[in-house]
């Protein structure tokens, strides 16, 4: 931005800015207080229980207690959940980015019998929430015997509403040029070449879109990983093993601190590195 | 991208139309084995609950026993005859008539600064309002419980610091603030959401109208007046509708927060459903999937209206 005031000029323009400098600095302030909550708790988890209970406004912790991280990750079993949070997040993200990469092409660029009820049945379910189909869906697993395992979350998860993401492949498909698969088929590419060769990896943007926001809703998902590990503890996320720990530990705060730290970390950490997706992804959503 | 795109449709043998080909046969294999994981995982997990929530709102069962009676439409009457359900209803309106309008313009606001390239540190200050977004709603609902705590919670330490209240407040254990700390915490956690979409929105305003209207004289609150706006009146009714939509899904952090209480003060639709379904000592499912249909029906009705009005919407920018 601009140097130092050394000319006349430069200070006339400085003081253009000025008001612009005194509105960033009302939303410096602003946003110290949006992200407190966030520093409040890193801060919370390398305290002592009873430095928490005093001095909760002092962000700086008098000498950091990593015993509390200990705790969270062996006791709280933190670790465990982690570990599941990450196995469940990134095989729905597989599997969702597969079958809605593949069913948007299929529908995008084929003209098939069925087509209008495929297309008519994704549009019309589009609006479904998924808390209000849990009942069935948690009766249908537990027949199937996926009930309190990863595997039934992942398979719910990935079978939700995911019709967005279909939608975007299928714009993405419908909008590359026709002599791009011709071509290739004369070449004696057959359909699935086709598919994976060229198709796939020219909807990369797509597939990052895609990719972002499906993480995203996975790895805080919580009303069906909750609903799902009722009888196996052992299998739950962050997100349900944070509810079960406060209702077991209300007055560890500084474990609960630290628990939440353990949870959040990952995703924030994602989101910091690849913002820009992120911030894409959603806007995708308005544009379109 | 190894392929390169030939200049003229050498295999073009006669008219086609794809799928309908020679090797069609093969070629349709092929499309339903693509759409084949969609079938059965969204049949399985989406469609087939939709339809049999319809079957069990017919039925009585409490989940043990082998198989669920039928008794007509007994649950639907009892549904609307059950003062918590008209109860819950009314908070979850209520949940959406304040949460939505704060959202919408206050982002409005802090988009159109932000939008500006004088305004200094703007990315940064746009990653600072995003990040609750991506955070875990779960978990920033629990740790919003010790925030709020009324003794050693750091709201009420800084309350009682500023000498604004001494004896601290109970924001999350009384039902006359439960409701609203829920909705300022949800303002809270998605206002970065709504701020990218104006932010979008601004983006599709190019900057060439904005100059022409500096050359023509027009200062900030005219600008704003009279481009800026009329602009973005098609995005307002997008950007309002997604709220809305949103605005209706809140298990997550009412679950957490509060719990749905105290006394019933936050129990919104989905978490009236969880208590009857998963968290009463018998569980009624048949009258759970009734309220569920009901409850499905109303969002029907409101996505519905929000079709039509983006298609409202879509007919004002194309004549704009």
């Amino acid at each position: 931005m601009s140097a130092f005031p050394v000319s006349r000029r430069t200070w006339r323009r400085t003081l253009r800015r000025l008001p612009w400098w005194l509105a960033a600095a009302a939303l410096a302030v602003g946003c110290l207080i949006w992200i407190y909550p966030f520093l409040w708790m890193v801060s919370a988890s390398l305290k002592t229980s009873a430095e928490v209970f005093t001095k909760g406004l002092d962000l700086l912790p008098e000498a950091p207690v990593w015993e509390n991280y200990e705790r969270a990750w062996v006791e709280a079993q933190f670790g465990k959940y982690l570990l599941n949070t990450v196995i469940v997040t990134v095989c729905t993200v597989v599997v969702v980015v597969a079958r809605c990469a593949m069913a948007g092409y299929a529908i995008a660029r084929h003209d098939f019998r069925g087509r209008k009820v495929v297309v008519g049945v994704l549009v019309a379910t589009l609006f479904v929430p998924a808390g209000y189909t849990i009942i069935p869906l948690v009766d249908l697993s537990q027949q199937l015997g996926l009930l309190n395992s990863l595997t039934g979350v992942i398979l719910a998860t990935s079978g939700a509403a995911n019709v967005a993401a279909i939608l975007l492949y299928m714009g993405f498909f419908r909008g590359l040029p026709k002599e791009l698969a011709e071509s290739a088929l004369i070449d004696g590419a057959g359909f699935a070449t086709v598919f994976f060769r060229i198709m796939l990896p020219l909807a990369k943007p797509v597939t990052a879109t895609v990719t972002v926001l499906t993480f995203l809703s996975t790895w805080n998902a919580f009303f069906l990983p909750l609903v799902f590990t009722f009888s196996r503890p052992d299998l739950r996320t962050v997100s349900v093993g944070m509810l079960a720990f406060v209702g077991e530990n209300g007055t560890d705060w500084s474990g609960m601190a630290a628990a939440a730290t353990i949870s959040l970390l990952p995703v924030v950490a994602l989101f910091i590195a690849l913002q820009r997706h992120f911030v894409e992804g959603i806007a995708g959503a308005v544009k379109s | 991208m190894t392929v390169a795109v030939r200049p003229a449709r050498v295999s073009a043998a006669g008219p086609r139309r794809p799928g309908r080909a020679p090797g069609a046969a093969r070629s349709t294999a092929y499309v339903w084995l693509f759409l084949a994981p969609t079938v059965l995982l969204y049949g399985a997990f989406t469609v087939y609950p939709i339809v049999s929530s319809y079957l069990y709102s017919l039925t009585d069962w409490n989940g043990f026993d082998a198989s669920p009676s039928f008794i007509g439409l007994a649950n639907y009457r009892e549904v609307l005859a059950d003062p918590m359900f008209w109860n819950s209803f009314r908070l979850t309106l209520t949940f959406m008539v304040l949460a939505v309008p704060v959202q919408v313009l206050a982002t409005l606001l802090i988009a159109i600064v932000l939008n500006s390239p004088r305004m200094p540190l703007r990315k940064l200050f746009r990653t600072a309002l995003f990040l609750p977004v991506v955070t875990t709603t779960a978990i920033v609902g629990v740790v919003m419980q010790f925030v709020f705590d009324p003794a050693s919670g750091p709201v009420n330490l800084a309350l009682r610091e500023a000498g604004l209240a001494p004896d601290g407040i109970d924001f999350l254990g009384q039902s006359s603030t439960a409701l609203g700390t829920t909705i300022g915490v949800y303002v809270w956690k998605w206002f970065g959401i709504t701020l990218v979409y104006w932010l979008a929105a601004l983006q599709t305003v190019p900057n060439e109208v904005y100059e022409a209207a500096r050359l023509d004289g027009a200062g900030a609150p005219a600008t704003l007046r009279y481009i800026t706006m009329p602009l973005l009146k098609p995005f307002l009714v997008i950007i309002t509708l997604l709220s809305i939509e949103a605005s209706l899904q809140v298990f997550d952090l009412v679950l957490t927060m509060t719990g749905g209480g105290p006394f019933y003060s936050t129990e919104v639709i989905e978490v009236y459903i969880y208590r009857w379904a998963f968290a009463a000592t018998i569980p009624r499912l048949g009258y759970a999937s009734a309220v569920a249909v009901l409850f499905g029906l109303f969002i029907c009705l409101v996505g519905m209206v929000q079709l039509l009005a983006v298609r409202a919407a879509r007919r004002t920018r194309g004549a704009a």
